[in-house]
């Protein structure tokens, strides 16, 4: 029953996505044009940038990006469409589709950002398999976050602003994890260096997401 | 007078940890010399503010179970003399690590999460602020409660053990009580911590009267 009700939400999701294309796009551009700032403030050669930096710089882009994909989830839906979704789905039924296309919307912006950045500043990973995994691991907890965080959001004025401030201090440890395995990957670490991170990651996002879908059905209630 | 002995209790073990914390005998540590009675204003400051914030978040949860006003009350009041003991441990860790450490802000571990750990509780009063209705308050900011709380202990317990930190008990520094947390200071560590929590807590429960009877003064304009 809720399996068929997630399915069909995130089916609903991913139609909405291919018919207001420009959503997308404009995400897709925001992510280039980010890294293309960074690549002409740093104003360097390619392949010339520490890996230290370089992550960094790759995670902090990658997380606003997804600050600002996630925000439409709830924000830029109208008042009377969520009234809707409310008299037919489940909380916990939204909630689930949406953690997961987010994740599953993470995941490409993560890729294609991945893609360009190394494109114009190089690419220094060396355990690309671990890299990618990261991503995904990530992309998970960020999702997961977030979604509740513009629930959250979506019920204050000036939601905009209060999204990044209640969302990025509590993203703070799946940040840290993922830049630290992601460090890890950079150096082309063996898998069993980062395989106590990678469970605490793991151990995180889980608990992320369980709480954000036990908490939001007294979100959606109001 | 029966329903305030906590009160007694509690200015007596603060004076008692001021007094002899700062009188009496206490092991001499390299480095740390006299600074080691910092212990009891420091430290406690940290224990009482997960305390308080333990608290906040529990009111939370029994108000998205039962929502009662006095619960939200409750739980903003805790939270925000939480806030008060966070600044309060960051300035008294400030100050301990410019002598012992050499400068008041070396990027150790648990100093950087501890900021987070503010600036999440100060996001929390800034989503109360921007909220008007009572009830829509009260459920949101108890989710987000529960949510920073339940954030706080992966960031707090479980991330700065996994690198090397100044603070004892981690990165090959010995832990208080193994070594340093002689029966010496122990005399005046426990109650200090149990002075300065139940501070906290007067603290908090003056504050809850004050929301209340300000809500009722509302509501009496109102009708």
């Amino acid at each position: 029953m809720l399996l068929k009700e997630v399915s069909l939400l995130l089916k609903k999701e991913f139609v909405l996505e291919i018919r207001q294309k420009y959503a997308l796009n404009g995400i897709i551009l925001y992510l280039a044009s980010t890294i293309f700032i960074c690549y002409l403030s740093f104003n360097l050669m390619p392949n010339q940038l520490q890996p230290l930096t370089w992550n960094a710089l790759f995670w902090i882009i990658i997380l606003f990006t997804a600050v600002n994909a996630v925000a439409k989830s709830f924000l830029q839906e109208s008042g009377g469409r969520l009234m809707y979704y409310y008299t037919l789905a489940s909380a916990r039924g939204i909630i689930i589709s949406k953690i997961i296309y987010y994740t599953l919307l993470l995941v490409l912006l993560g890729l294609t950002g991945y893609l360009f950045y190394s494109l114009v500043l190089g690419n220094p990973v060396q355990n690309k398999g671990l890299f990618l995994l990261n991503i995904v691991l990530g992309s998970v907890g960020i999702a997961a976050t977030l979604t509740l965080i513009s629930s959250v959001a979506a019920k204050a004025q000036s939601n905009q602003t209060l999204l990044a401030v209640l969302g990025l201090p509590v993203l703070i440890p799946v940040i840290l994890m993922t830049i630290k395995i992601s460090k890890n990957a950079l150096d082309g670490l063996a898998w069993s260096v980062s395989q106590s991170a990678i469970i605490t990651l793991l151990a995180v996002d889980v608990m992320v997401a369980t709480l954000a879908i036990l908490l939001f059905p007294y979100i959606w209630r109001s | 007078m029966k329903k305030h002995w906590w009160k007694i209790l509690t200015v007596v073990l603060l004076l008692y940890s001021i007094v002899g914390g700062l009188l009496m005998d206490v092991p001499r540590l390299h480095i740390l010399n006299e600074s080691i009675r910092n212990t009891f204003y420091h430290v406690p400051m940290w224990l009482g503010m997960m305390i308080l914030l333990l608290t906040s978040a529990v009111f939370s949860v029994l108000y998205l179970k039962k929502p009662l006003q006095s619960y939200d009350i409750a739980a903003y009041e805790f939270a925000k003399v939480g806030i008060l003991f966070g600044i309060l441990g960051i300035v008294t860790g400030m100050i301990w690590a410019n002598f012992t450490w050499g400068s008041p802000w070396s990027g150790d571990p648990k100093q950087n999460n501890a900021a987070i750990a503010l600036l999440i509780y100060f996001a929390y009063t800034l989503l109360r602020g921007s909220l008007k209705d009572d009830q829509q308050r009260g459920r949101i900011g108890a989710v987000y409660n529960v949510f920073a709380f339940a954030t706080l202990i992966p960031l707090l317990y479980i991330l700065p053990g996994m690198t090397d930190s100044l603070h004892p008990g981690s990165g090959g520094n010995a832990a208080f009580g193994d070594i340093d947390l002689d029966n010496r200071l122990r005399m005046v560590f426990y109650p200090a911590v149990l002075g300065w929590t139940l501070l906290g807590v007067w603290l908090a429960t003056l504050g809850i009267r004050m929301q209340k009877i300000s809500y009722q003064r509302e509501l009496s304009e109102l009708s």
